[in-house]
């Protein structure tokens, strides 16, 4: 058998799948943003027509779009410094001699992250319940009064992001681990001799060591928030007054709910778009500040 | 600070933060065990006085929790399966074999790494539609037969495989295809196996793609049934927790057996960027 000829056989099937399954669909999807494809394309593909950029312009002056993409961006915003925060914390605990069971907490902190979504959406669902929640249970241990995380439009945000937080940790502390580690140990006995406290070894040596492992992860992380779906369509159905409807619902809502299909695509392609640019402006940053 | 008050702090914190990770998970199971209406008592019991089968005796007799279980386990290893073979193909092909066209080719396969998969979703919807596959186990399995993202990690790790061995063989007569099963298959068992638990888990927890394309309960994973039956049973705590139990029980329990392969692919993975 020829050799390029075998290799384009083995390439074949995951090319065609790929092709055929992915690429081509992104392509569609450019396409069909740029026509009014609705339930009626649907019924009969003679109804269809161009209509040039006329979705985007539409979506540009809706309120829904811009209340989505400010609704995605909170999360964003938030949950993903303080699940940096949770995952950095974490790893160094991890990380620290001092630190007993090791492998245990290790697992235990990681479990969350390989849980189904909608299943411990839906557990938490329960926990943040305003009356029977052990949420408010344990708050009001410490005299705080309870509140209606799910019901109330100010709070749903936020549990969501409590949520998004407990349920993702553990995926960035295993990274963060693995980056200090790496972390040479005599860099520290270096320092501790000439008598930097924990802070400024912290802020000299961990911070600067780990800064391409903090850059990528931030970008991945943000990526991934930004595709916000199943938390709000389990925990709240994009509810209370839309203040959980992220951009990705709406898509799903305007496409296949109302199968107003060309505007959705339009959706789609504005939110990787606006990924695309976030993504960039990361790098940029990352390079700029010489650690990516 | 003294060493002991700093060891005393670092295990305090890492018992909170378990406790916290834990809890919910430990806190489902329990109320899985209880009767209807018990742990929406004041205060929430903990665990429940009179233990009870009878929340999933409801959801596999009633509910179809059964069939939804199984079409779960179908439908991941389908996808586990097929997706191994041919992600390990091409992946072997971009690390070890000549052709024209190959970094060319190497870099569109990187660049789709970057594109979320919502953005071809309506389309793939509209073709699934006209190929008759909307609604059947097909529309879920086919496109997740291969991915950008598997055919990569394989990729990487092949490359460390000396050519030598390959060429040898070619000495010796033997196919591509022998070759392929033979000599590098044995020697891309690592990947495979942590491959295979990351596509498992990831089809098995995905919840939008088969939201969408499957548009009837006897298709239905257990991500659906789940999120189905919590809309109509909402106020059925009990219930939804068992049904979550058997959801979330199988990936945890696969997770604790091959921690080790999970992990690494996780790290392998993460340099990606």
């Amino acid at each position: 058998m020829n050799r390029t000829r075998a290799a384009w056989l083995f390439l074949a099937p995951a090319l065609l799948i790929l092709g055929v399954f992915f690429l081509l669909p992104v392509l569609a999807a450019f396409g069909l943003s740029l026509t009014d494809y609705d339930l009626y394309a649907l019924a009969d593909i003679h109804n269809l027509r161009f209509i040039a950029l006329q979705n985007y312009w539409t979506l540009l002056q809706r309120r829904e779009f811009w209340s989505a993409l400010g609704h995605t961006l909170y999360f964003v915003i938030v949950g993903v410094p303080l699940s940096m925060a949770a995952s950095l914390g974490a790893a160094l605990l991890l990380n620290s001699p001092l630190a007993r069971c090791k492998a245990f907490f290790r697992t235990a902190l990681f479990a969350p992250v390989v849980t189904t979504v909608v299943a411990v959406a839906v557990v938490w669902r329960y926990l943040f319940n305003t009356k029977y929640g052990l949420v408010n249970d344990t708050l009001g241990l410490m005299g705080i009064h309870p509140v209606d995380w799910l019901g109330n439009p100010h709070w749903a945000m936020p549990a969501i992001i409590l949520f998004a937080v407990w349920k993702n940790f553990g995926y960035n502390m295993i990274i963060f681990l693995a980056g200090l580690q790496a972390v040479p140990g005599d860099l520290y006995e270096a320092a501790r001799i000439d008598g930097a406290s924990a802070w400024q070894q912290f802020r000299h040596i961990t911070l600067p060591m780990l800064g391409p492992t903090l850059w990528m992860v931030a970008i991945i992380t943000v990526s991934g928030y930004f595709q916000l779906f199943a938390e709000p369509y389990v925990m709240t159905e994009g509810g209370p007054l839309q203040s959980t409807t992220s951009v990705l619902y709406l898509m799903y809502n305007e496409g296949f709910k109302w199968w107003n299909i060309g505007s959705a695509s339009a959706i789609a392609f504005l939110l990787f778009a606006i990924l695309f640019a976030v993504t960039m402006l990361m790098l940029r940053m990352g390079r700029r500040g010489g650690s990516v | 600070m003294s060493p002991r008050l700093a060891k005393a702090l670092i295990n305090g914190f890492l018992i909170g933060g378990a406790v916290i990770a834990l809890f919910p998970l430990l806190w489902m199971v329990s109320a899985s065990f209880m009767q209807p209406g018990e742990a929406s008592a004041l205060p929430p019991p903990l665990w429940s006085a009179h233990a009870t089968m009878r929340n999933y005796q409801e959801l596999f007799l009633r509910a179809g929790m059964g069939r939804y279980l199984l079409n779960s386990l179908l439908v991941s290893t389908a996808i586990t399966v097929l997706s191994l073979v041919f992600n390990l193909m091409a992946g072997y092909a971009f690390a070890k074999l000549r052709f024209a066209g190959r970094d060319r080719l190497f870099k569109v396969l990187l660049g789709m790494l970057i594109i979320p998969a919502q953005v071809a979703m309506l389309p793939l919807f509209l073709m699934l539609k006209y190929m008759g596959l909307v609604n059947s186990y097909g529309g879920v399995i086919v496109p997740a037969m291969a991915t950008a993202f598997g055919t990569f990690l394989v990729r990487q790790y092949a490359r460390g495989i000396p050519d030598e061995l390959m060429e040898a063989a070619r000495i010796d007569g033997a196919s591509e295809l022998r070759i392929f099963v033979r000599i590098v298959m044995p020697l891309l068992k690592p990947i495979m196996v942590t491959l295979a638990i990351f596509t498992f888990l990831t089809a098995w927890n995905d919840f939008m793609w088969p939201l969408i394309v499957l548009t009837g309960q006897e298709h239905y994973t257990l991500p659906l049934g789940l999120a189905s039956l919590s809309r109509e049973h909402a106020q059925d705590s009990e219930l939804m927790m068992a049904g979550s139990v058997i959801t979330v029980l199988p990936v945890l329990v696969l997770f604790l057996a091959l921690q080790r392969y999970y992990l690494e692919g996780l790290l392998l993975g993460s340099v990606k960027g």
